[in-house]
């Protein structure tokens, strides 16, 4: 972007920290101000009369100026802009934790207006207050401060594949609709300047150029702006691409025509030359711009192969690195932005081989937390501007700039629409259309450009501000507040909530190849042969530079997998181990169902039942306990007494009850020797269910075995069916000799009455067990479920 | 040269309606196929396996055999051919068109599930209409084999956990003894659903001639 060095900062900037420059501006602000009274308007006094007193006191001997210690003394100026920092910081969370405890609030009005509505109180309380309102969207404080947080957020997490498969659609509308919402708004503002010759106002002044000048600063989309409404409304991905990427890419043309026309400005003249020079100088900027950044982050990919020591400071190189890219593309008059975005976009499949998982949490929560507050920061100051400053309003000025704004939008979306049709494969319907118009919103980056300009070459320059902040406000209250409801009514494509899987990353992948190979049957060389080029060329040389050790070799695939593998353990870890569902859908398919069928050997005498050391049982209870969910469900289906299974499990705070049971029952377990159960037959199998009834009564009745299991397996990986016959013989014989010391809890028994103590219904059960199916749906899956699950990995 | 230009043409113009390619598609095809030929009438595996530019390609055995699967011509037999001739090499191109601005939603549908279909016959080897998880663990071993020697295992993992996912998905209650047999096209549809098959299997047909560049003469 343009220089950043505004009017109001301090000489040798680029010489200093970025905080120390900071710091130095704010207090530079702050004294120009004298802000917020906050605390004692008269402890500065005091501090300094004390000190004064002390010194004075000293020098001149024995001077009797003994004032008491001051036990309790109060130095607001000490500390005065940290504080303050840190108090606007505050506000600006508790807003937004605010909103969202107000129910409906937050589902109607996107979260930027009530921000700004927010600055816009405080503003006005402190004017109210006779304060002075301190100069809180300083332009340096903006662009150095509170827009790099948000842009890096959304270049490492960009989705890159959508990105670069729209590439080129986005960068037609970032460039050339910028480029035409710029001439379009600045001509017809001039034209219409200059209309009314018998009137002459303040208007007439206007040169061509300083309106040329304005319709670059109010014609950029703003990414902030755009994140901030567009996360609301969960719109589908390709909409939320061009949008997006549009308004971060739109940064390059926007620093360029704002440079050239300031230039110009006070030049006064254009030639052919200097247009040339222009578009030479965008090239420049923009590719530059995504150079820095791309080095920038091939240093830091560099660098974390080599943190595996210290894994504690992995996420500061993302950051550091990240923002002397930002830094270093400003020193050059490139774009800032567009560095950012490169230098996430870069590091980040590196970045991730190589760090740690902690690590990546951080950096993600980090991000994201710092470039929540920016936000919230930015349009509160937004409010708070606005308040502030001397507007001038005029409205012919503002209302012209509003109506073209909106009106250069719509058309130029249309044209490039109809000509991006033609080369594009996915087509944009109309409502696609609609949407990226009336998603181009303006925010505070115009607004800190406009704070920019000198006064002296642009007398206007307060009509302008008036302008610019009132087509912010247009564009985010009224477009804001109103997109969803239309995304709503025309019933545009929602994003997919659905997780990704393995079948559909496996096909991705196998697609990819497909095609590429397509391509290269029919001859010419797509875009999916480039790619196919740029991912081999990238696994060959540039993945073992950047990555450390073995990881550098992974196929996607297997990282995919494993992460998703990860994800779903931390999910089992976290959700307290089975209370809650698994994040899939609940099911009782495990990895016997899908195992092709071994032929059934007869192997009776393996089933023989070992001895179970002590130490076992308590890891076997460990397990139980851990996978209460799973089994429950399968028994849910799986009792041959439900014969209608009711397979949906309703109200996970049953759960609780019954792992309350369940703990119940597991010490019954100790109680029980050599009690193993059967797996009841298959409820939807009816023939096998009468054929196993006739054959094994008892068997549905044999005991758990609590220490003569050998290993249990509760996860997926146990085939058993294949076996269960031969379990079932055996278990017949066993369940005979210890039919009369059948227990409770254990056995194989239909659903009871949730509550009821176990060994009354053991007899009962019995008979029901042999004649007919029990009635009740709602069972206690507990018990049952222990037994199946020691049951199960007798197979193995 | 008169009377084979226009004879040529005819016959692209029964094959535009069939395949629904352009004329100026057929042609540059065409022209591809020619000089995969060898100028023959027919192509072999052979003449495929030559382009230099599939080596590269861990799944190039699959994509060969789909051109010469007889159930990718629409006309419901089975087996595979050794040969195959221009239109058969159209009708498996034709699985790859995009989508219109004037494809209505039906067609689009159909078109989905033309490709899916494809997709399903590349899986399915042995024509059983389902694939089973021999299957599946083939289709991932390929997948993996050019990305070095990470090995039997992981790949066997992820078949089996994306059958699993598969089989939850379709049919969530099964019982333990019950074997899930294999992916039939149903199911098929309904995991690949969220990928839009019709927006992302496709490639850019040509409608200028590049072709002609490489093979030197311009033929028509």
């Amino acid at each position: 972007m343009t220089s950043r060095r505004g009017s109001h900062s301090p000489a040798g900037f680029g010489k200093s920290l970025p905080e120390r420059g900071l710091l130095l501006l704010v207090l530079l602000v702050l004294l120009e101000g004298s802000v917020l009274p906050l605390g004692a308007a008269g402890s500065p006094d005091t501090s300094h009369h004390t000190k004064a007193g002390n010194s004075a006191g000293n020098g001149t001997g024995n001077v009797t100026h003994k004032k008491a210690f001051p036990v309790l003394s109060l130095d607001y100026h000490h500390i005065q802009t940290p504080f303050e920092i840190s108090l606007w910081v505050l506000l600006a969370s508790l807003m937004k934790l605010g909103f969202h405890l107000i129910p409906r609030l937050s589902g109607i009005v996107p979260e930027s207006c009530l921000l700004i509505v927010v600055g816009l109180m405080v503003g006005g309380l402190i004017k109210l207050a006779g304060e002075e309102v301190p100069p809180v969207l300083d332009s340096q404080f903006f662009f150095l401060c509170l827009l790099p947080p948000i842009i890096l957020d959304a270049g490492y997490f960009l989705p890159i594949r959508p990105f670069m498969e729209n590439l080129g659609t986005i960068l037609i509308f970032a460039v050339i609709g910028t480029l035409w919402n710029a001439f379009f708004i600045g001509g017809l503002l001039y034209a219409v300047c200059q209309i009314q010759p018998a009137n002459p106002s303040n208007l007439h002044q206007l040169e061509l150029l300083p309106c040329l000048l304005f319709g670059s600063i109010v014609s950029a989309v703003d990414p902030v702006a755009v994140l901030a409404v567009f996360e609301e409304i969960h719109i589908n991905e390709l909409l939320h691409i061009l949008v997006f990427g549009e308004s971060l890419l739109n940064d390059a043309v926007t620093v360029v025509l704002y440079h050239l026309f300031e230039e110009f400005s006070e030049v006064g003249t254009v030639t052919v030359l200097d247009c040339v020079l222009g578009i030479i100088s965008f090239l420049v900027v923009a590719c530059g711009g995504v150079l820095v950044g791309a080095i920038y982050g091939i240093l830091a990919a560099f660098t974390s192969r080599f943190t595996s020591h210290t894994r504690v400071i992995e996420p500061l190189f993302v950051f550091v690195y990240s923002y002397m890219a930002y830094l270093s593309a400003e020193m050059f008059h490139l774009s800032g932005i567009m560095a950012l975005i490169a230098c996430g976009a870069v590091m980040r499949p590196y970045v991730e081989a190589n760090i740690s998982h902690k690590s990546h949490t951080t950096i993600k929560y980090f991000l994201k937390m710092w470039s929540s507050v920016s936000e919230t920061l930015i349009f509160i100051f937004l409010g708070v501007a606005t308040v502030d400053g001397k507007h001038d309003w005029n409205w012919t000025f503002v209302t012209v700039t509003v109506i073209l704004c909106l009106v250069a939008r719509v058309i130029g979306v249309v044209g490039l629409t109809y000509m991006i049709n033609k080369f594009r494969i996915v087509k944009l319907t109309t409502k696609d259309q609609f949407i990226i118009a009336y998603g181009g919103l303006r925010g505070a980056i115009a607004f800190s450009l406009g704070f920019l300009l000198k006064k002296e070459l642009f007398p206007l320059r307060e009509m302008f501000l008036t302008a610019i902040i009132t087509v912010i406000f247009f564009t985010v209250f009224v477009q804001g507040m109103t997109i969803k409801p239309l995304v709503e009514l025309l019933a545009v494509k929602k994003k997919q909530e659905a997780k990704r899987s393995i079948n559909e990353e496996i096909h991705t992948q196998f697609l990819d190849h497909l095609l590429t190979g397509i391509e290269d049957i029919c001859g010419h060389y797509g875009h999916h042969h480039w790619k196919d080029k740029l991912n081999r060329f990238n696994k060959k040389y540039v993945k073992k530079c950047l990555i450390a050790g073995e990881r550098s070799k992974e196929p996607q695939l297997i990282a995919f997998y494993h992460k998703l593998e990860m994800k779903q353990a931390i999910e089992l870890v976290e959700s307290g181990g089975g209370v809650k569902m698994p994040s899939a859908m609940p099911s009782t398919v495990s990895m016997q169902n899908i195992q092709p069928k071994k032929p059934p050997l007869a192997k009776p005498v393996e089933r023989a039942l070992p001895q179970l050391p002590k130490g076992r049982e308590e890891e076997i209870r460990k397990i139980l306990r851990s996978n209460l969910q799973r089994t429950r469900q399968r028994l849910r289906s799986y009792n041959r007494h439900t014969l209608v299974a009711d397979p949906y499990e309703d109200g996970l705070g049953d759960l609780l009850i019954k792992k309350q049971k369940m703990i119940e029952l597991e010490k019954k377990i100790k109680d029980m020797n050599n009690y193993l159960t059967v797996p009841a037959a298959p409820p939807d199998s009816p023939t096998m269910c009468r054929a196993r009834l006739a054959s094994d009564p008892q068997a549905y009745h044999t005991k758990s075995v609590s220490d003569s299991v050998p290993a249990i397996q509760v996860d997926l990986a146990s085939p058993q069916s294949p076996d269960s016959v031969n379990m079932m013989d055996e278990f017949r014989r066993a369940g005979q000799q210890q039919q009369q010391q059948e227990d409770q809890g254990l056995t194989m028994r239909p659903p009871s009455r949730p509550g009821e103590a176990g060994g009354a219904r053991d007899p009962q059960k019995l008979t029901r067990c042999l004649s007919d199916p029990g009635p009740s749906a709602d069972e206690e899956e507990d018990e049952p479920f222990l037994c199946w699950f020691l049951s199960r990995p007798k197979q193995r | 040269m008169g009377a084979s230009q226009t004879r040529s043409d005819h016959e692209h113009q029964h094959l535009t309606d069939k395949t629904g390619f352009s004329l100026e598609q057929i042609k540059n095809l065409h022209k591809r196929f020619q000089q995969l030929s060898g100028n023959e009438e027919t192509i072999s595996k052979e003449d495929l396996d030559r382009i230099p530019a599939l080596a590269n390609n861990p799944i190039k055995k699959q994509i060969i055999g789909a051109f010469f699967d007889k159930r990718n011509q629409h006309q419901d037999e089975v087996g595979s051919c050794d040969e195959i001739g221009f239109e058969q090499f159209l009708m498996v191109m034709s699985h790859f068109r995009p989508p219109t601005l004037k494809t209505t939603d039906e067609e689009k549908e159909a078109m989905r599930k033309e490709k899916l279909r494809f997709l399903f016959n590349m899986h399915d080897t042995d024509n059983d209409g389902t694939i089973t998880l021999e299957e599946y663990r083939k289709v991932v071993e390929e997948l993996l084999s050019k990305s070095g020697a990470i090995g039997q295992e992981a790949a066997k993992a992820i078949a089996d956990a994306a059958m699993l996912e598969v089989a939850s998905t379709n049919v969530p209650h099964m019982a333990p003894d019950d074997f899930y047999e294999g992916i039939t096209f149903e199911h098929f549809e309904q995991i690949l659903k969220g990928l839009e098959m019709e927006s992302r299997m496709h490639i850019r047909f040509l409608d200028v001639d590049t072709t002609t560049m490489r093979c030197g003469k311009s033929t028509s």
